[in-house]
């Protein structure tokens, strides 16, 4: 359980099922360091091709201790396995795939989310670096190449404050580009009206959410308790 | 052709201060670690290292900046993922100290300025930093309605690389996610040196399946495999 707020939400866990619950089979899917990892092992089995942006397409599950090939590893440093079909190519080629349009789904984690989707994922101003020195990593090539952005991440800072917000103050990774927030409390489309709350994590209500959420959210019609 | 050298301190011996060095790997994988010692042993001064981090899974790097060989780096995922990891960390130690001068880029972009150095290519404009600090100081054009930024090739005067096996002539060979920024890396900078850990007799590569052709490559030393478990947290 994650005591973010005053709600308890999802595991970590939960939420990278109900992201992956999200993916569509036949599409080719690349997911971020941090929460975003954890939906590989909810989708084994499923026809979902998984991009490793160090150049590698259809990984497998991370390797168990015996398994370990240090020349096999994910984006996020992990050993992972190789699958039927697996290929391999250079950086400069998997960045040319995401850029050139190939990645039907980008899922990454975030600071902060705009209303309008804009995202800032990859430098929290309290680490005291210069405004233009961190850790962009794949981000930014992501954010702007995958067709579908879904960001998953804890629905506030650990001390409680926003991170779904009228207008991200921390450094950007891109415009308008986020299509889905799923969070440990709730599942919110980004749309051009608002922000729209789709589902609640279990036991919670809209007011709930929208007392932990900067913009002021649309409650679907069609509201409902996040299912797994 | 042979571009055999006896060791990785031979290979790196007429490396100048103010020399500038693309380093490839990703995190642990295809991280060339033998030639970054080398270099530590070697002692070049104020260099411009071109290289995706500064520290997480290639600890051997810190020695560079502890030294203090390294002027400048140019990366795109230099830091620790942890802020407490990171703060005791000599790279971010370092640039917060003022003492290192660094350029942060996409890693996409950073990897397509090798690329269009090694073919010849002086700029191009890409979709990616579009409305974020990166694009700072940037040229902005619209194709299509879309707006891109005039991105720079980076020309490094070396380039450290890695492969599984790689021939006498330069001919190189990868494994899996270790081949990485290798072969752009390779193609890009005026005098590349390959560590290798298997050199093999022109004619024992299936030239199908070489994925750094030996003109990218100047020099070349046998190194063991190295060690290392995978993590970068």
């Amino acid at each position: 359980m994650n005591t973010t707020s005053k709600f308890k939400g999802l595991s970590r866990e939960l939420m990278a099922l109900r992201v992956a619950n999200e993916l569509e089979d036949g599409t080719c899917v690349n997911l971020g360091i941090g929460i975003p990892t954890l939906v590989s092992d909810w989708i084994e089995g499923r026809d979902i091709i998984l991009q490793a942006e160090l150049g590698m397409l259809n990984t497998g599950p991370l390797a168990a201790q015996e398994e370990v090939e240090q020349d096999l590893i994910n984006a996020s440093c992990q050993p992972v396995t190789e699958l039927p079909g697996s290929c391999y190519f250079s950086e400069c080629e998997s960045f040319a795939m995401i850029r050139g349009g190939y990645m039907d789904v980008a899922v990454l984690g975030a600071l902060q989310v705009s209303e309008k989707g804009d995202l800032a994922g990859w430098q929290n101003p309290g680490r005291g670096l210069p405004e233009n020195i961190g850790n962009i990593g794949g981000s930014m090539d992501l954010a702007v190449g995958a067709k579908k952005v879904i960001v998953a991440m804890i629905h506030t800072t650990n001390d409680g404050q926003y991170k779904i917000v009228n207008e991200c103050s921390y450094p950007l990774t891109a415009r308008g580009v986020v299509k889905l927030i799923v969070t440990d409390l709730a599942v919110i489309s980004v749309t051009p009206k608002g922000l729209v709350l789709e589902e609640v994590a279990p036991g919670l209500t809209a007011e709930d959410i929208q007392s932990v959420t900067e913009p002021k959210l649309i409650v679907s019609p069609d509201l409902m308790e996040m299912q797994f | 052709m042979d571009k055999v050298y006896p060791s990785v301190d031979e290979a790196v011996a007429d490396i100048p201060d103010g020399a500038s060095i693309a380093i490839g790997g990703f995190f642990t994988a295809g991280t060339p670690v033998p030639l970054i010692k080398a270099l530590a042993r070697q002692g070049a001064k104020d260099l411009t290292i071109i290289c995706m981090q500064m520290g997480p899974g290639n600890e051997d790097i810190n020695r560079l900046v502890t030294n203090k060989q390294v002027k400048k780096a140019i990366c795109n995922y230099p830091f620790y993922r942890s802020a407490s990891r990171g703060a005791n960390s000599p790279a971010e130690q370092a640039v917060r100290a003022g003492e290192l001068e660094m350029e942060v880029y996409p890693m996409g972009t950073f990897i397509e300025k090798l690329r269009a150095a090694g073919a010849g290519i002086p700029a191009f404009y890409t979709p990616t930093g579009v409305g974020t600090v990166v694009e700072t100081g940037k040229e902005k054009r619209v194709f299509d309605d879309r707006e891109y930024l005039l991105e720079l090739a980076f020309k490094p005067d070396y380039a450290f690389v890695y492969a599984y096996k790689g021939d006498r002539m330069g001919n190189l060979v990868c494994h899996m996610t270790a081949r990485n920024y290798n072969p752009e890396m390779a193609a890009s900078a005026r005098i590349t040196i390959a560590a290798v850990e298997s050199l093999v007799e022109p004619g024992e590569l299936d030239g199908d399946m070489v994925h750094v052709p030996s003109v990218y490559v100047q020099r070349v030393v046998k190194v063991d495999r190295p060690e290392y478990f995978p993590t970068i947290d």
